[in-house]
């Protein structure tokens, strides 16, 4: 009977390997997404990227604007998900299975949060470019609803997974809403919260060149116009930079989450 | 003098399939209860009746000469204030120290904003290291409750409830996630409180031989209906056998 089983799963696993295959070879094909000729290419585009795309020094002199809009552009990312943090706050209590105040409003949270969430980043830039016009605030309101649907969704699993036993306990000891916010579902979720927010800081100074591209403003403004002048010099030098502050980020929070976890 | 006034309480999550059936329990103060049954049969169901964390679907619970079920949301949560809660998993929390825990029996009392900002009176962080004491758990007062056992969060738990100056402790299957020496301090403890404080306890129980030990009256729930109601001494293999089903009942008796 084990031997039948696992002959069963077998054969289960070949035929999802082969409708695998089948689904790869049709898009494929649907795309216009020639293989063979992408291999062909690769050795002209490494040639390329490895003759244009090195830093001289007359890049270097970019070198303090390139920092500037940098540093914006990490501003406006740590601004935007800080805020977007707070306000997913109060929207995942409401939407825990734990905190509810009633199902209406836990649903209306829910369905919010999955809206919000999957709206890719670029089309809140898109939508919000005819709107706010080509400035920093746009940009700030693209990151800030992308993240904060991100944020209500793991807030919610967050306050779930680790105080729904608390809250349970100080309900039933006739505490008020309130103070069980205050006294087991913040200390309980907040450090866990706190690594959500880091993480989304990281995937929004990436999401930001990209916003910042059209909505033109910050590094990703200064990209756009460098690579469309064919300064490849500079736009590696901006390359560059991202990398080395990205990973320069990402340290600092791994860092931070270490000690408060 | 009867504390506790359960009369033909029903509850259903679905339409005709009920998981309480006309379920009537009288309490006397200082009264020491258990509840066993088989898995589902109800008990935690009940026991969260009685306080209302799940409200009814019809019947009267009668708690300390009030009428549970007419009161607002005020109200209810001052009542429960006289009622301790006692958990299988503890339901701590894990990042706070001990004594902190043991101060959130006290929120109930307050108002929000005391509550919020842990103003505590001198007497009631005293009354807090007295009962840590008492429990055999005043070095761990400073400790987070993560770097607890398992039979330490429990007497954090019962600290809390007590704190509250409770008339009745509902325990829901306090020592099911413990050893049996930590099982044996932690049901020590619950039947101090109830002879010396005079604190009813029902506890709902997996250990027929627990139960049995312990226990002022046994009460046997079996798919939510009541099949025993006596003392221990009377439950035998053949009232066993009518709350667990003649299978697990032969598995028991040894
Ligand atoms: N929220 C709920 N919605 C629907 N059904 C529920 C819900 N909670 C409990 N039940 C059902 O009610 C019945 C009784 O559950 P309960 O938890 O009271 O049993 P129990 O006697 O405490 O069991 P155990 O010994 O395993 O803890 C079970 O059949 C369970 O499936
Ligand atoms: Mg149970």
């Amino acid at each position: 009977m084990i031997t039948g089983e696992y002959r069963s799963n077998k054969k289960q696993l070949t035929i999802f390997l082969l409708l695998l295959i089948v689904v790869m070879l049709a898009s494929a094909s649907f795309t216009e997404f020639n293989f063979i000729y992408s291999i062909q290419t690769l050795p002209k585009a490494f040639t390329w990227i490895i003759s244009n795309l090195f830093i001289t020094e007359q890049a270097l002199e970019k070198l303090p604007s390139v920092m500037d809009k940098l540093i914006e552009t990490v501003f406006l990312s740590i601004t935007s998900t800080t805020t977007a943090g707070v306000s997913a706050l109060f929207l995942a209590l409401l939407g825990s299975e734990a905190t509810k105040v009633n199902d209406f409003f836990a649903k209306l949270s829910r369905v919010i949060a999955s809206v919000y969430r999957n709206i890719p980043i670029v089309a809140w830039a898109l939508i919000l470019l005819l709107s706010f016009g080509q400035n920093a605030l746009t940009g700030y309101f693209a990151l800030f609803l992308a993240t904060f649907g991100f944020l209500v969704r793991a807030f919610i699993e967050t306050i779930d997974e680790t105080s729904s036993g608390s809250v349970e306990a100080l309900q039933a000891s006739g505490a008020t809403y309130f103070q069980i916010v205050m006294k087991a579902v913040i200390p309980e979720c907040l450090p866990q919260m706190m690594s959500w927010i880091l993480y989304m800081i990281e995937t929004n100074i990436r999401s930001s060149t990209l916003v910042g591209i059209l909505t033109g403003t910050g590094i990703g403004f200064m990209f756009d116009l460098y690579y469309k002048n064919m300064n490849y010099e500079v736009v590696t030098l901006i390359t560059l930079s991202i990398v080395i502050v990205v990973i320069g980020i990402e340290l600092i929070s791994n860092y931070v989450r270490r000690v408060i976890l | 003098m009867v504390l506790l006034q359960v009369d033909h309480i029903s509850k259903h999550y679905e339409k005709d399939k009920p998981v309480l059936s006309d379920i009537s329990l009288h309490v006397q103060q200082g009264e020491f209860i258990s509840i066993i049954g088989p898995s589902g049969a109800g008990k935690s169901t009940f026991l969260r009746c009685i306080n209302r964390m799940i409200d009814i679907s019809s019947g009267e619970i009668h708690f300390d000469g009030t009428n549970m079920m007419a009161l607002n949301k005020r109200n209810l949560r001052k009542n429960r204030t006289k009622i301790g809660m006692i958990f299988q998993h503890y339901n701590l929390v894990s990042r706070l120290t001990v004594i902190e825990n043991v101060l959130h029996g006290r929120l109930g009392y307050k108002s929000t904003f005391q509550g919020v900002l842990s103003l505590f009176k001198e007497e009631e962080k005293r009354e807090a290291f007295h009962l840590l004491e008492k429990l055999g758990m005043a070095e761990h007062a400073y400790k987070r409750c993560d770097q607890l056992s398992g039979g330490q969060k429990q007497r954090v738990g019962i600290a809390r409830a007590l704190i509250q100056s409770p008339k009745l402790l509902l325990c829901d299957e306090p020592i099911a996630s413990l050893d049996p020496s930590s099982s044996k301090i932690i049901m020590d403890h619950l039947k101090e409180i109830s002879t010396e404080m005079n604190i009813t306890c029902i506890v709902n129980l997996h250990q027929v031989d627990v139960a049995k030990k312990y226990s002022d009256r046994i009460i046997g729930l079996n798919a939510g209906e009541i099949v025993y109601n006596g003392a221990p001494k009377d439950l035998l293999e053949r009232e066993i056998r009518e709350i667990y089903g003649a299978n697990a009942a032969h598995l028991m008796m040894k």
